[in-house]
């Protein structure tokens, strides 16, 4: 390329982009944007496809599933799947107890995880700096290395097999309050803070009516990532749930799995269940999950 | 509760003040911000109580024989002794790096490709983020169980496609095949976070500004140059970042495997994991010695991971501009070109 290129909007340049080439530029430009979507939709239908798959999947019986040629399309067993795993698998008791652990954990964390943003943001106070830095040190400690004695610190508390054992040990992290503390530095100015104390509200007052409205979008997405995060994990509830009667969705649908893996249309049915409450969530709230999440790692 | 509880913000100590009773006010006054210590305070106890506590005790338990509830035998060193000749533990180490290997490097080049294409002013963006994202956000055990069929050894859809494609003779053993173990968990991995580390990656493209290419358009760059000259440099730290978090995931790999191949990671236990290997021993044998002595040693190959990388992320500073300054690399480049020009 020459040194001389016509900048962009100039009159040489639109001089050009008149001519005869500008429309082979033009033409070019067009093949770029039908390879661009071209691929981009190759990884978008990658994607979706499993999605698909399973949805097609728990509409079939198990012969047609394991059938050769391979069926690509929806049959009509979708109701005989869901009934048979219902009738045989207490899968609605836990889709019920996975609302309560990923609900009551999303909100403790929100309340905990902001009120300590918050504080870490906009106050001083003896030892601050240290705390925060022990704080950044445990994001250090991976979650598996403590899976054994944190059964056994369970079972000595008597929550082995009990929904506590989910919801307590996770109500406040590292992690939300040092998204949210990002949050608070951007989106909560001083000034208000300051004047708050000029009026003579407390630190919890000036919490609960400044700070907190304040956050709310960065406090929404954090509720939605726990609950997302929980809903999913898999390992600690699979140990600690004890209990083949009290089970959240995940270790519930490997049960399934386990128990009739001759009876694949059942199995499918059942992780057609546990997938679609989660997908319906992320949709509603995407947008701002996306952008949140991308935001979080380029300013980390 | 009054204004002053507040305390923002902190003003300057006086500094001339007699040591007893500077030290009488540092009291008081730390008793002053209660509320801050107070709404700080649910974390650390939590941590204490279920993060700090089990580590320390799985010190304790890695140096004894239990089963978790008979009686504790003190052995010493007797299970880290073990580990270092436990071939399936060393085995369950080489498959977890295999698998980290070849999910994590085709994914973020892939994820860095579309996040180019993404990053091209197309319509439907939006539309392509929410449909590349939805599979980090889907659970785990589900989706091992559609790839469970699609990769099934007979009547799976993958190997109807090979078929499809060479003749009747084509397919692999994908369940039963060390590698076609490690290759399906590896593309599961892949199929669940490159959307994530695309629209990562694409943050990180449009957090450069449109001044810096230009400019260096105008000074004659070309597209190649530009990108390995501005784009990459310029998307280091976000690089970084998908490293380490892909890192911390790939080490800790546990329920694909678990719920594709069962707790002893299939055929040979070639999709046997760290974590799956740890799980197997302490839940399956009631082992909880050897669990915890192979938990430390996951947490010894996390922490060397650790230090190479706050390394490399150390080697980044910021000057009073918020601009990223040279790194160790950059500084030795720095050198390089100044002595070439003392030397011209």
């Amino acid at each position: 390329m020459t040194a001389m290129a016509p900048a962009v909007g100039s009159a040489e340049a639109i001089r050009r982009f008149n001519s005869h080439d500008g429309k082979t530029a033009r033409r070019r430009r067009l093949v770029t944007r039908i390879v661009t979507h071209a691929c981009i939709w190759v990884g978008v239908l990658l994607s979706l496809f499993p999605f698909y798959w399973l949805f097609a999947m728990s509409t079939q019986t198990t012969a047609q599933i394991f059938g050769f040629p391979v069926d690509f399309f929806p049959s009509n067993q979708l109701w005989i799947n869901i009934r048979g795993v219902l009738s045989n698998i207490d899968l609605l008791g836990a889709l019920r107890n996975s609302f309560i652990v990923s609900g009551s954990l999303a909100l403790l964390v929100m309340f905990f995880d902001s009120l300590a943003a918050f504080t870490f943001a906009k106050f001083e106070f003896p030892g601050k700096t240290v705390l925060f830095r022990i704080l950044l040190v445990t994001f250090l400690v991976p979650g598996s290395l403590s899976l054994v004695p944190s059964f056994v610190l369970m079972s000595r508390l008597g929550w082995v097999g009990g929904l506590q054992a989910l919801i307590i040990p996770g109500a406040a992290n590292a992690f939300g309050i040092f998204l949210l503390r990002q949050f608070c530095e951007t989106s909560l100015p001083n000034e208000l803070i300051e004047s708050a104390r000029v009026d003579g509200a407390g630190f919890f007052r000036t919490y609960w009516s400044i700070g907190l409205p304040m956050l709310r979008g960065g406090v929404a997405f954090l509720g939605i990532f726990t609950f997302i995060g929980s809903w999913n994990d898999y390992v600690w509830p699979l140990v600690i749930l004890v209990n083949p009667n009290v089970q959240t969705l995940q270790p519930a649908l490997a049960q399934l799995n386990t128990m009739y893996s001759t009876n694949y249309g059942w199995v499918m049915a059942g992780a057609l269940i546990s997938v679609l409450p989660l997908i319906a969530i992320f949709i509603i709230g995407s947008r701002h999950f996306i952008a949140n999440i991308a935001a979080g790692a380029v300013k980390g | 509760m009054t204004a002053h509880t507040t305390g923002v913000p902190l003003r300057a100590k006086p500094r001339n003040r007699p040591i007893s009773e500077a030290r009488g006010t540092r009291t008081r006054s730390a008793l002053r911000f209660w509320p801050q210590y107070v709404s700080i305070a649910p974390f650390y106890l939590l941590f204490v109580v279920f993060g700090a506590f089990p580590i320390v005790f799985s010190i304790v338990i890695s140096f004894t024989d239990w089963d978790g509830m008979g009686r504790m035998t003190f052995v010493g060193l007797k299970q880290y002794q073990y580990l270092l000749g436990d071939a399936r533990f060393w085995q369950s180490v080489s498959n977890t790096f295999i698998i980290w290997i070849i999910s994590t490097i085709p994914m973020l080049f892939i994820a860095l490709v579309v996040a180019f294409l993404l990053h091209q002013n197309i319509r439907l963006k939006s539309f392509y983020r929410v449909a590349l994202f939805i599979p980090n956000v889907t659970s785990m055990v589900a989706i091992a169980l559609v790839f469970g069929s699609v990769f099934s050894d007979q009547f799976g859809l993958a190997n109807a496609f090979l078929k499809w494609i060479g003749g009747s003779n084509a397919g692999v053993a994908w369940l039963t095949d060390p590698w076609g173990i490690k290759i399906t968990i590896a593309l599961m991995v892949i199929w669940r976070f490159t959307g994530y580390n695309a629209i990562i990656y694409l943050a990180g493209l449009q957090a450069i500004s449109s001044e810096i290419y230009d400019s260096a358009r105008v000074d004659g760059a070309g597209t190649w140059r530009i990108f390995s000259r501005i784009t990459i440099p310029m998307l280091r730290p976000v690089i970084l970042f998908t490293v380490i978090t892909s890192t911390i995931g790939g080490l800790s790999l546990f329920t694909e495997p678990q719920v594709l191949l069962g707790n002893t990671g299939g055929t040979n236990n070639a999709g046997s994991t760290i974590v799956l290997y740890q799980y197997y021993q302490a839940f399956q044998n009631f082992d909880f010695g050897y669990g915890s002595a192979i938990a430390w040693a996951l947490f010894v190959l996390v922490l060397l991971f650790a230090i190479i990388n706050w390394r490399l992320v150390s080697g980044r500073k910021e000057d009073e501009f918020g601009r990223a300054l040279p790194g160790p690399i950059g500084r030795w480049r720095q050198r390089n070109t100044a002595k070439k020009e003392a030397g011209r």
